[in-house]
């Protein structure tokens, strides 16, 4: 049965009308570490969904803290729902950070040039104290498209463990035209002792 | 009693289900008119900052300087607004671009940077005051009320700057009030003046 107000359907076949205003930053998936190796998001599984769904997905880091001091934040993509990270990419990444002795750093940092390795998502060696860590986003635009590559850009900002501020900015494409359906985020070592990453869609 | 439809719930409990409804809330929203400051206080006029959302979003519009030459400058504070000091680490750079194309730069800014420092941290340089002139801009702030962590943020903005020399300028600021206490309550401000007006929309997300 649905709803409908003057004329106008509200609700119907278990949606809402087109018609209808609803915000286009949508929820999917929290996942919260606790000494995990990585947190993965991959369609079809655990209310993942990474498909043609929304034209393009954003992960929030929130607190994000390595068990292994002075490591770096990476992710990775896979094209076989998780069996494998290893999606060929180019990427450039950019930083600016500033020390709590009053020491300032600012430049490009070599990023990936049709690697499979993954992608750096800091810059900085992040601290395992237990108030550091970082916070950030992740893009990945249009995973699901079989034409074109698939672009990404990110910022990270970090308590580094020599202390300072320093954030990361990270652009790039996976270098393929197969459909993305999985990402994965870690650490380069260690795990991911605790932290949040929020997965959205994007109407 | 719940509304479903095909299966579906779509109403119950007193809310919407969350995939029908958007992450991004609006909380509030200020509007200055020759204000000295404008704040955001947990618990005050509406205000909503503590452990109901993990990422709160500062958007600014047409952000206009009752001085000229000023920063658009910002602190947080751990005692519900009582004082605007808590301790930061900040990186600032920017992008800029003057009207006539003769001078460009992307730079590193030590005078815009903390360490360490209580100071208010600008997010953006050097206002423009003439009428048609302004800055917006985002800030992300995360998880103020973590007692574990420091608390993180990064900003952008866009301002048409100096007023002899009319720059566009693209502030990015990032960093962290290093501070273990919940922050609850968020000040904007002029280095010097009043803001003459602008809106600033409190948005959370869940």
């Amino acid at each position: 049965m649905a709803v409908i107000s003057n004329g106008t359907t509200i609700i119907d076949a278990g949606a809402l009308g087109a018609t209808v205003a609803k915000g286009s930053l949508i929820h999917i998936k929290t996942l919260t570490a606790s000494s995990s190796g990585n947190l993965s998001f991959v369609n079809g599984a655990s209310g993942v969904v990474l498909d043609n769904t929304y034209s393009a997905y954003k992960f929030v880091f929130i607190n994000c803290l390595p068990s292994s001091d002075g490591v770096k934040l990476k992710y990775n993509f896979s094209i076989d729902t998780g069996s494998n990270y290893n999606v060929t990419k180019t990427s450039s990444n950019f930083y600016a950070g500033h020390t709590e002795a009053d020491a300032t750093g600012f430049g490009y940092d070599s990023g990936l040039a049709q690697s499979t390795s993954d992608a750096f998502g800091t810059v900085g060696a992040i601290g395992s104290a237990a108030d550091e860590g970082c916070s950030g986003e992740l893009y990945l635009f249009d995973p699901s498209n079989t034409t074109f590559v698939k672009h990404f850009h990110g910022k990270v900002t970090i308590y580094g463990s020599n202390p300072q501020a320093q954030i990361t900015y990270t652009g790039g494409y996976c270098n393929t035209t197969s459909a993305i359906d999985a990402v994965r985020i870690n650490f380069e070592s260690g795990n991911i002792a605790s932290g949040t990453v929020k997965m959205y869609g994007v109407l | 009693m719940a509304l479903i439809s095909n299966g579906t719930t779509i109403l119950d409990a007193g809310s919407v289900a969350s995939s029908f409804k958007g992450s991004m809330t609006l909380i509030k929203k200020l509007t200055a008119s020759s204000d000295a400051t404008l704040s955001f206080v947990n618990g005050a006029s509406g205000v909503v900052l503590d452990g109901t959302y993990k990422e709160y979003v500062f958007m600014f519009n047409n952000m206009h300087p009752g001085t000229d030459n000023t920063h658009f400058v910002f602190n947080m504070s751990i005692d519900t607004g009582s004082n605007y000091n808590v301790t930061k680490t900040t990186t600032y750079f920017h992008a800029a671009h003057n009207e006539s194309g003769s001078a460009s730069e992307v730079e590193y800014q030590t005078p815009s940077d903390l360490a360490q420092s209580t100071d208010f941290t600008r997010l953006q340089n050097f206002s423009n005051s003439n009428s048609d002139a302004s800055c917006t801009g985002t800030l992300h702030l995360y998880d103020p009320s973590n007692t574990t962590h420091v608390k993180h943020f990064i900003s952008i903005f866009n301002s048409s700057s100096y007023t002899t020399d009319p720059y566009t300028l693209q502030p990015f600021t990032s960093g962290y009030g290093n501070t273990t206490s919940a922050v609850d309550a968020v000040q904007f401000k002029y280095s010097s003046g009043n803001i003459d007006a602008g809106d600033i929309c409190l948005y959370g997300i869940s």
